[in-house]
């Protein structure tokens, strides 16, 4: 390790391409709805994420009256309870977080945060969106067939995802669910290369990969393994599809329905299962990674302190991601497997709990004797690392085949992934809304809706699944429409679900002060000014807010340091901007 | 301010160096143009198609209790009265490779500039990917006739079929891909686009003699991809 002296650390290589040529717009339709700006993408991304999850809300808020007060909904039946339940899981995984997090703030932060003028593929970063609006809508269209949505639990486990006894099996709904999926695919591929290549190719001069805001890194790497766990997803859609539309058996085995032998034979469910988690447990991570990335960044800026241990904290994102792809199989301890496999996969899950607990030592000694301010993005941030430590633990209960196999399919496993891929996400979705906000509309959002916001969800999330790991605990199953009389479950289980149930309709309804702040404080909020929280990135240091086409005007913006020079002493100001030349204040940026 | 314009005087060395030049500013790789970046994580991206669809495959081939058909008896032509195994398929592969070496020769020819070679040798190398599509359809045809069905066949397991059939046609489907694409990048280059810097209809971005070897690397995967399924399905 040397400490570049200041003063020869000024120097920054030339550039070595040319600055790119914009497309620009002429008209209101290519300029606002088939736009091909990153960060009018990154809006619509956006946008359409949160509106899909908001129909996801509601579906929760459903099977949740239908626990607490079962039979008093008379059309929450079986048959929709389970289609609640698999619409809910799916559109939030994939159609809310991955789309949010990687299509939403992935657009917008990394021109910007890189110092680039745009993705450095407009157009395919256009079709992208819009293919995501058609997987959208095909989703959506299942509510509207005939047999509605697919009710095959959102992991799509066949065989019974494509039999008659299934809601939507043998009917339109699993049909759409698929086909919503391989769109998916297909239009996240174009923006993840979106993504990659700007990462790997389009950075600024100075940018170098161990400058890099954790932001960058984490929606990086998230991507990276997007683009090598989806086509997983991709291949087990297309086969079940050929198993429905063909009568192919991939996954079907010889089996029975209704009294009558069907024509499959000689498939296995387990290979869909090995593909699905091939996909699925990556994606925990392409969700939590850019969580994690992000929630470094507000956790720095708002304490006014470097986040410690930055390389540290890139190599436990880089670990992680590579570590999460042999993990897959702890979701199918039950499924039965070899005896040493089920050492090897809980063994490698555990081996992930050294990275990301280095991840949360390091935010926690971020903030230790930090200039903390309170702010909401900070206390967002805050309740992230409380939830996420919380799930993290429940993860390694989870993680070992003993522990494992009497909790699987129980509530405890439901408190477990909302509480860590859920609630902590969406709380640090939460805080770079209100971080960014400023910076995409050029007004900041109201601090008191905001502190209600706040409080009642991560009050209310807690008061939601934390009671549930005792549920689950008592051997409360998951995906049951309906307990009925059950020995070992004790009348006061139903107390707690209906306590659950009301901190659930709570929860959802404070959202709607979120909803309401997000308009209000676009015409009403107070101006934010280009850099409202004094924070070094480049994004707040474009010479609009917010940034116009092209981001930075004439010239591009040159690196000289580190995202964290934050309280650097002798420096005039508690901030150090990245675009400030060396001789403009000494670095804490260790270089190796 | 005078200074060096690099601080190499602080540059590491060894292994270190190789780190450091990699996370270097601006690029990652050097050399490589923002699409053929792309276009190689693209395929980095597909190979985890065609992994999953081959070892999708080969568990159902290992699992299934039913005899698996035998390829060499599937697979041969009857010709000149006695069964040639594998024939066709010795053809088609032959064909394919040979693509790939036209391929090449027109990647090499459009960095010379040389307008005509270049779109020449593209046409030639869309030609034999177009030859191999037929030949497959061909032997698609073969074995519909002789009763092979996605769902069933005459001879053994039903997953021969399905995973035949879902297998080589996504192969063919990136083949067909990859002859359409050849197409335009060869009317392109016949037209001198590259040369006039002509805008790109949809992106209208300029483009460059670039685009030949990009699409040389999705061809020469498609090729390679082609080796493992041959020798997966066919010598297996």
């Amino acid at each position: 390790m040397v400490e570049i002296p200041s003063g020869s650390a000024d120097a920054v290589p030339t550039a070595e391409v040319e600055d790119v040529e914009l497309y620009h717009p002429k008209s209101w339709w290519t300029k606002y709805v088939f736009s091909q700006d990153a960060k009018i993408i990154a809006v619509q991304y956006s946008v359409t994420a949160i509106s899909i999850g908001l129909v996801a809300l509601v579906l929760s808020w459903l099977m949740r009256l239908q626990l607490a007060f079962p039979g008093y909904f008379a059309f929450i039946d079986a048959n929709h309870y389970y289609q609640f339940i698999t619409m809910h899981g799916m559109i939030m995984v994939i159609y809310l977080l991955t789309a949010l997090f990687l299509g939403g703030f992935g657009n917008y932060l990394i021109p910007l945060m890189l110092g680039a003028r745009d993705m450095v593929f407009p157009y395919a970063n256009m079709l992208s969106y819009w293919i995501y609006l058609l997987a959208v809508l095909i989703l959506v269209a299942g509510f509207f067939v005939p047999g509605g949505p697919t009710g095959a639990g959102w992991t799509l486990y066949p065989p019974q995802a494509v039999l008659s006894g299934t809601p939507g099996g043998s009917d339109w709904g699993i049909l759409l669910m698929l086909f919503s999926l391989i769109v998916f695919i297909i239009g996240f591929t174009m923006g993840g290369l979106n993504y990659v290549v700007t990462v790997l190719q389009g950075r600024a001069r100075g940018m170098t990969l161990m400058r890099m805001p954790l932001t960058v890194w984490g929606i990086f790497t998230a991507t990276v393994m997007a683009l090598l766990a989806f086509p997983a997803l991709f291949v087990a859609c297309v086969m079940m599809l050929f198993d429905r539309l063909l009568g192919t058996s991939f996954f079907m085995p010889a089996i029975v329905e209704m009294g009558e032998q069907l024509q499959h034979g000689g498939g296995s469910p387990i290979l869909f299962q090995h593909l699905f988690w091939f996909f699925g447990h990556p994606e925990v991570y392409i969700v939590a990674l850019p969580a994690f990335g992000i929630v470094s960044d507000l956790i720095s800026t708002h304490a006014r302190k470097n986040i410690f241990g930055y390389r540290m904290m890139v190599w436990a994102i880089v670990v992680i991601g590579a570590l999460s792809f042999i993990v897959w199989a702890h979701h199918m301890y039950v499924s039965g497997m070899n005896p040493a496999f089920g050492f090897f996969f809980a063994t490698t899950t555990l081996i992930i709990a050294v990275p990301t607990a280095i991840k949360v030592y390091n935010w926690v000694l971020t903030l230790w004797r930090g200039d903390i301010h309170l702010t909401l993005p900070m206390l967002f941030a805050l309740a992230f690392i409380v939830t996420f430590v919380n799930g993290g633990l429940t993860g390694l209960f989870l993680g070992n085949v003993v522990v494992d196999v009497p909790l699987s399919d129980t509530l405890f496993v439901v408190a477990h992934f909302h509480m860590v891929m859920g609630v902590a996400p969406i709380l640090v979705i939460f805080g770079a809304i209100y971080h960014w906000y400023p910076k995409v509309t050029g007004r900041m959002l109201d601090d008191v809706l905001g502190h209600i916001h706040f409080w009642i969800t991560f009050l209310g999330t807690y008061a939601i699944f934390f009671p549930m790991h005792y549920l689950g605990l008592l051997g409360m199953p998951r995906r049951y429409h309906e307990l009925g009389d059950t020995v070992f479950v004790p009348p006061s289980a139903n107390t707690l679900n209906v306590f659950i149930t009301v901190m659930a309709l709570v929860v959802g309804a404070a959202q709607i002060v979120f909803l309401f702040n997000l308009v209000w404080s676009l015409f009403k909020g107070r101006e934010a000014g280009g850099n409202p929280w004094r924070a070094t990135t480049l994004e707040w240091q474009t010479p609009q807010t917010p940034p116009a086409h092209g981001n930075w005007g004439k010239d591009l913006p040159v690196v000289y340091r580190w995202a964290y020079d934050y309280s650097v002493p002798g420096a005039a100001e508690d901030f150090i901007p990245q675009t400030q030349p060396a001789s403009g204040g000494a670095t804490r940026e260790v270089v190796a | 301010m005078a200074q060096s314009l690099d601080n190499s005087e602080f540059r590491p060395t060894g292994l270190r160096g190789v780190a450091a030049d990699f996370s270097s500013d601006q690029r990652a790789f050097k050399t490589a143009s923002w699409g053929k970046a792309m276009m190689w994580i693209f395929l980095l991206s597909d190979t985890f198609v065609f992994g999953c669809f081959l070892l999708a495959y080969m568990t159902a081939r290992m699992s299934t209790p039913v005899p698996w058909p035998n390829p060499s008896e599937v697979f041969a032509l009857h010709i000149g009265g006695q069964d040639v195994p594998l024939i066709l398929i010795a053809i088609m592969t032959f064909v394919l490779i040979s693509s790939s070496g036209t391929m090449a020769m027109a990647v090499n020819f459009g960095y010379r500039r040389e307008r005509g070679r270049t779109a020449a040798l593209m046409l030639a190398t869309a030609l034999l990917g177009a030859t191999f599509v037929g030949m497959q359809a061909f032997e698609w045809t073969k074995l519909i006739s002789e009763g092979v069905r996605p769902w069933e066949n005459p001879w053994g397991a039903p997953q021969f079929g399905s995973t035949f059939f879902m297998i080589t046609g996504f192969h063919g489907t990136h083949v067909t891909i990859g002859v359409i694409f050849l197409l335009i990048v060869a009317r392109k280059v016949w037209r001198g686009d590259y040369d006039l810097a002509r805008r790109g209809f949809f992106t209208s971005r300029k483009g460059q003699y670039e685009s030949v070897e990009i699409m040389g690397l999705y061809w020469h995967f498609v090729d390679l991809v082609w080796v493992f399924i041959f020798a997966f399905f066919y010598l297996w």
